[in-house]
């Protein structure tokens, strides 16, 4: 499945972090990074993240 | 076996939530969610913060800044039957009775009905009071948030905090009126409370802590010492009281919210479960005491949890894991985020990870949270992310280790 998040909404609170840390990371710059293409294992880690999320900014496809 | 009825009562974050978790568990349940408020399940914390300021500044603006608000859900409609516009009034055997007197059939009943703001119970100026707490009160108030207006917001929790840092970014005088020693110090402790009273001055908000309104006149409002305040808007942010009252002779406990067990289970009401703001339960990583959690991500977590207990039931076994969720919560305020892991308002003592307390909103501080020489909570303050993730880290690990001991 794809991953996307809305970096115009994004607000880097880190829930999807928390939530799915092997598909979202941030760089020592404090960037959100994360893994574009996720394997259907991680499907219900990713999609506990995009519920994390406050600005609702995760898109999955 | 007949599919199983299951109403939600609260149509919110925890509402919706538990609607998709139900739903995950028990396909075939038949789920209903009933609300009060005539509006789709939407997002509150941008009240107080983005959805102020863009409606402020445009109070035609409505429709786009609803639209924002709105959660977005994988649920397909067809998987939910929503009832809007009418609350319920009573838990009766069969289901739920709403106001319109009908009644909304399941055996099994799940308060996510949130809180309400408190209000002085003090008579005058009604048409310049406000609370905050949905959209509604939004519209209501975004009108009245103009350049030079002078806010008075009474209470100085988080909320009062964040609409008086947007009144300030909107051009208002805002002065806050806080009877304790200052601002969000119950949640914050007295260290990085005093910070932030800082960055409030710093802002141009006049904190007047330490004082209580004692009336209400035609120009504003009247404090304790007698010293009177001219306000065109005046905003209560006193705190808030669970919406419990539907569930009077249900059994169930509740002073404070709904108690709960580790299920979600209120004791007393076997067919009633809670979630969100309103659930009242025991949390093992901070000990036996059962607290009720003002965090957006309890609505979440929640809800998941009901539906671990749903799917166990309908699998005849018992509960693989305790409930024993990570708290957090974030604020904006000046421009500055202040993100939190755990639970800082426990703590007894606090020391900087990183940055200086009086350098707050100027530079990044991680402070670290004790109770009892123990981590219990980390608290980011403009923070890098990364950084804050590994002060993080340390803190899960010395709670896990409670957890297991
Ligand atoms: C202005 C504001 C700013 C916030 N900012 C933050 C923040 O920055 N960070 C953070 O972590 N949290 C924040 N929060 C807290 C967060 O929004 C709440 O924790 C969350 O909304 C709780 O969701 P809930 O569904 O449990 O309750 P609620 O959102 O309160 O929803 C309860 C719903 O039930 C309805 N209801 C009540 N009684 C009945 C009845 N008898 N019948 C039918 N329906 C009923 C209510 O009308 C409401 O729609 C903020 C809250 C507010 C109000
Ligand atoms: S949780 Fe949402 S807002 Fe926060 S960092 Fe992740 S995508 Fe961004």
């Amino acid at each position: 499945m794809k991953v996307d998040v809305d970096m115009s909404i994004c607000l880097l609170h880190g829930q999807c972090v928390i939530a799915a840390p092997q598909v979202f990371s941030f760089d020592d710059d404090g960037g959100l990074v994360w893994v574009a293409e996720v394997d259907e294992a991680q499907r219900a880690d990713v999609e506990a993240a995009a519920d994390a999320c406050p600005e609702q900014a995760i898109l999955l496809g | 076996m007949t599919a199983p009825r299951i109403t939600i009562v609260g149509a919110s974050l925890a509402g919706l939530r538990t609607a998709e978790a139900v739903h995950a568990a028990l396909p075939a349940a038949r789920i209903t969610l009933v609300g009060d408020e005539p509006l789709a399940p939407y997002n509150r914390p941008p009240l107080s913060k983005e959805a102020a300021e863009t409606l402020a500044r445009d109070t035609t603006a409505r429709e786009a800044v609803f639209g924002k608000l709105l959660l977005r859900s994988k649920l397909s409609p067809a998987a939910l039957s929503l009832r809007l516009g009418s609350g319920a009034v009573a838990l009766e055997p069969g289901g739920v009775r709403l106001a319109d007197g009908a009644l909304v059939p399941g055996e099994r009943v799940i308060a996510a009905t949130g809180l309400r703001p408190r209000r002085l119970p003090l008579p005058g100026a009604e048409a310049r009071r406000h609370v905050l707490r949905s959209f509604d009160d939004l519209v209501r108030l975004a009108p009245s948030l103009r350049p030079g207006a002078r806010m008075v917001v009474i209470g100085g929790g988080f909320i009062g905090c964040e609409i008086a840092a947007t009144g300030r970014k909107l051009g208002l005088e805002a002065t806050i009126v806080e009877p304790s020693p200052q601002p969000m110090l119950r949640a914050l402790g007295p260290r990085v409370a005093a910070a932030m009273a800082a960055l409030h001055r710093a802002h141009g908000v006049v904190l007047l802590t330490g004082r209580s309104v004692a009336g209400f006149s035609d120009e504003g409002v009247i404090l304790d010492d007698g010293q009177a305040l001219a306000a065109e808007v005046i905003v209560e942010a006193l705190g808030s009281h669970p919406n419990v009252e539907w569930l009077a002779g249900s059994g169930a406990d509740l002073r404070d919210g709904v108690l709960v067990d580790d299920r979600m289970v209120a004791p007393g009401a076997e067919g009633l479960m809670a979630v969100g703001d309103v659930a009242r339960f025991v949390n093992p990583l901070f000990g036996p005491e059962a607290r009720r959690t003002e965090h957006w991500c309890v609505p979440g977590q929640t809800a998941k949890r009901v539906g671990e207990t749903l799917a166990a039931e309908a699998a005849g076994t018992a509960l693989a894991t305790r409930f024993a969720p990570m708290p957090s919560f974030w604020s904006d305020q000046h421009g500055m985020r202040l993100q939190a892991f755990g639970a800082p308002s426990l703590a007894d003592a606090c020391r900087v990870l990183e940055g200086e307390l009086s350098l707050v909103g100027r530079a990044p501080v991680i402070v670290e949270y004790l109770r009892g020489g123990e981590p219990v909570g980390v608290l980011g303050l403009g923070a890098n992310p990364a950084a804050l993730a590994k002060a993080r880290a340390r803190l899960d690990a010395a709670l896990t280790e409670t957890l297991t001991a």
